[in-house]
């Protein structure tokens, strides 16, 4: 295999754990964000906590695959991304390192204070990295300054702008929609139709959001329409995520809950596919010399590597995928109010 | 403070933190598999009941484990940029096979593990533990490959400052793979069987929960002498491995400032760098020679072979690889007197022999995070052993002050974490396994 079907290779496969994390952590950030909003007592809240309770860590691991993948496919992005966005990083991980324990010490203990607590762990410890995640995006789709040793060479506050605010409450939206969308599955009656109105709300906050970061890429970096002006035939992307959007906003209405699962997760998978079919091949783009951008062919690793990885994908991910769904299948159907545990 | 030095501190805490986690968790879910397997083979409620249970306490640690864990996975790029970029091409192949081949097998079947006892049949139930056991095995499997490749690098080329692969197998493989693998997953059991043993000893003292008690602590006893003996044997070998590839490193271990043949191996001492000597030696005569060659008189490598700015710093690693060893001899002892007393029918009423085990339930543990201190600081002063320095390995854009803001931020989570652990293990333990005539309900 050539070392530049590789990179292309590598930069889908990077794409597909993203949008993997976005799809099913998205699910469970999401209920995570609304769950000081939906659930109206303990009864509800536990069930919110049930619903996702033994799929969140499995979901998470996405992330982590992404991240060890990164270092293994582009270690320059790696090393410039995390460590040139180090708060906002170090932000997100100790919102997920409080989230991760909250699963399990916050049933515990039966105190009313103790569960409140810990509730509120949980929403935060969703909130940001769902907020988080779409700044950082956000910022690499804008691009940051670098130095011609790939090295960041902004601060802090260059990664705090309009742009990647907007796609970052975008981000957020998407996640709520998609964890309303996974209630309406997993839950019944009163909190079920919340869950419903919550997602046709966050539906309306994202198409606005998405329609105002679409106008500030043209104002502000027209470059990331390039790919598209060139071959025409990418449009069919973000013309996909509309019909699906579209799609969604129906099933939303009147759909059964399954199909608006689906079709809120595969309008997260195109919407994502926006980015990156604007983005190749920079996986981060300079803001101040377009020359000093890192793209698939000056920041990846060598052709043996990328071979290697890919190797180990083909094998791995078809395994994970099927005791991955053999598990959510395990785990089928409404969640029970009182289900024995251990 | 230097900005490579807050690094370090924080890499250290963060590492010494989440590693007293993953090995406790690896030994109880193997000894969760051994009961689990009883139980489907004898049928008898007891063993249902321990599983319950131990599964109880595995789900705590195995949160926190994973929780800091997360952690781990950044910490290379932000704040070990120049390192990344140097070894991504290796380096970074592990981890990411460590989420594909390991992480999703634990996280999702330790979902079925804690909330799936009514969806899934028996077997199913007992096939769960195992891919947990199976799955933080090969977590444990490839960060290590990782490791040992920064303490032993094979199969690479240097290629515009950067270290390129040219052989996968090679690089996995790399001569202190194995030894290093083994005696880390073999002390994981020990420290999970040692755990197990303390709580089971704590209820026979109270006189609570006794068949419970009695069975956990039979499991517990005889696999902490098995494991105890084989950390040792892996050890040794891992030992002869160290003395090889890395000289300076065994040098350190053994506080061997001149090169000698007929070295003895020195088993309480105080290093004394300045003079090079090793003051209240207690040592026996041409040991070491003999362990590392298999001849009294092979000449052993002292420090005075390497120039002083590559010398490790001699006196942690001497204490830190002397405190794991002589508690590894703890536990062979302890542990081969409780399987005596187990053969004499005196082990369950022997409360001398209960407190001490309650007292020692930790020290495994500790034992771990010294053989790690003793293994990362014999490397020093190089992060990849030959190829990369330490000190030039961090990130270069991260300022000093940021690195301090986080290691406070990371003691104050992690503290409040332990403190939590803590409450709500012997929250648990007080609680104590139910009956199964009860309502089990979590």
């Amino acid at each position: 295999m050539s070392h530049a079907f590789l990179q292309n290779a590598w930069y889908l496969l990077i794409g597909v754990l993203l949008v993997g994390y976005a799809i099913l952590d998205g699910f469970d950030l999401g209920v995570g964000v609304l769950s000081p909003f939906i659930a109206k007592n303990e009864k509800e809240r536990r069930s919110l906590i049930r619903a996702i309770g033994p799929f969140w860590d499995g979901n998470e691991v996405w992330l982590l695959t992404a991240g060890g993948a990164l270092f293994a496919a582009f270690p320059h992005v790696y090393a410039t991304v995390f460590s040139g966005f180090y708060l906002a990083l170090m932000l997100v991980l100790y919102a997920l390192i409080l989230r991760a324990v909250s699963f399990e010490f916050g049933h515990r203990v039966e105190s009313a204070k103790w569960r409140r607590a810990w509730g509120w762990v949980f929403f935060a410890g969703s909130l940001i990295p769902a907020l988080l995640t779409g700044v950082a995006v956000g910022n690499v789709m804008r691009g940051v300054p670098l130095d011609a040793q790939m090295e960041f060479a902004g601060d802090f506050f260059s990664l705090v702008n309009p742009f990647a605010l907007v796609v970052g409450l975008a981000g957020l939206a998407m996640f709520i929609m998609q964890g309303a969308a996974y209630l309406t599955v997993k839950t019944n009656g009163a909190l079920a139709q919340r869950a419903r109105k919550a997602g046709i709300w966050a539906w309306a906050a994202l198409v606005v959001l998405l329609v105002v970061a679409g106008a500030m890429v043209v104002a502000d970096v027209p470059e990331r329409l390039d790919n598209y002006t060139r071959n025409p035939i990418a449009f069919a992307v973000p013309l996909a995520a509309l019909a699906l959007l579209i799609l969604t906003r129906v099933s939303l209405q009147r759909g059964t809950p399954r199909r608006t699962f689906l079709l809120s997760s595969l309008s997260i998978a195109a919407i994502m596919g926006i980015w990156g079919a604007a983005n190749h091949p920079y996986l981060l783009p300079a803001r101040n010399v377009a020359a000093y951008g890192l793209t698939i062919f000056n920041a990846s690793a060598s052709q043996k590597t990328l071979q290697t990885m890919f190797i180990i994908a083909l094998i791995g991910v078809p395994l994970v995928l099927a005791y991955t769904a053999y598990v959510y299948w395990v785990f089928r159907g409404k969640v029970q109010p009182r289900e024995e545990h251990y | 403070m230097d900005a490579v030095v807050l690094a370090r501190i924080q890499f250290g805490l963060t590492a010494a933190f989440h590693f007293l986690y993953p090995p406790v968790s690896i030994g109880l879910a193997w000894l969760i598999v051994y009961i689990g397997w009883r139980y489907l083979r004898t049928g008898q409620a007891v063993y249902d009941e321990m599983t319950r249970f131990w599964v109880r306490i595995l789900a705590l640690i195995f949160a926190v484990g994973v929780a800091t864990g997360i952690a781990m996975e950044f910490q290379f790029g932000t704040n070990w940029s120049t390192y990344s970029r140097f070894v991504g091409d290796i380096f970074g192949s592990p981890l990411a096979a460590e989420g594909v081949f390991a992480f999703f097998l634990e996280s999702t079947f330790m979902g079925v593990l804690i909330l799936g006892r009514n969806r899934v049949s028996k077997r199913v139930y007992w096939l769960s533990a195992l891919m947990v056991a199976v799955g933080s095995t090969l977590s444990a499997f490839w960060i290590i490959v990782a490791n040992s490749w920064q303490q032993t690098p094979t199969a690479y080329t240097i290629v515009g400052g950067r270290a390129e692969l040219t052989d996968f197998w090679a690089a996995v493989f790399n001569p202190s793979t194995l030894p290093r693998y083994g005696h880390t997953v073999v002390a994981s059991v020990l420290s999970g069987a040692f755990f197990m043993a303390g709580i089971s000893a704590w209820y026979l003292l109270k006189g609570r929960h006794v068949e419970f008690a009695q069975r956990s602590l039979t499991v517990a006893v005889v696999a902490a002498a098995v494991f105890s003996l084989a950390v040792l044997g892996v050890g040794h070998f891992h030992a002869v491995q160290v003395a090889e590839t890395q000289p300076a490193k065994m040098a350190a271990f053994e506080g061997v400032f001149k090169t000698e043949s007929g070295a003895a191996m020195v088993f309480f001492g105080i290093p004394d760098v300045r003079n090079q000597a090793i003051r209240l030696r207690i040592a026996v005569p041409k040991l070491l020679s003999f362990l590392i060659s298999f001849d009294p008189n092979a000449t052993v490598a002292g420090l005075d072979r390497f120039p002083r700015d590559l010398w490790p710093p001699v006196e942690i690693t001497f204490y830190a690889y002397h405190v794991m060893m002589l508690l590894g001899f703890y536990f062979i002892a302890i542990s081969l007197v409780g399987v005596y007393l187990l053969w004499r029918k005196r082990l369950f009423d022997n409360r001398p022999y209960l407190k001490v085990m309650l007292a020692s339930m930790l020290l495994p543990l500790l034992a771990l995070e010294f053989g790690w201190v003793a293994a990362e600081m014999g490397r020093q002063p190089w992060v990849v052993y030959g190829l990369l320095k330490t000190a030039d390995a961090a990130s270069v854009v991260v300022p000093a002050g940021q690195i301090l803001f986080t290691i406070i931020m990371f003691v104050g989570i992690y503290s409040l974490l332990l403190a939590l652990l803590v409450y709500l293990i012997l929250r648990e333990v007080k609680r104590g396994p139910v009956s199964l005539s009860g309502a089990a309900n979590g």
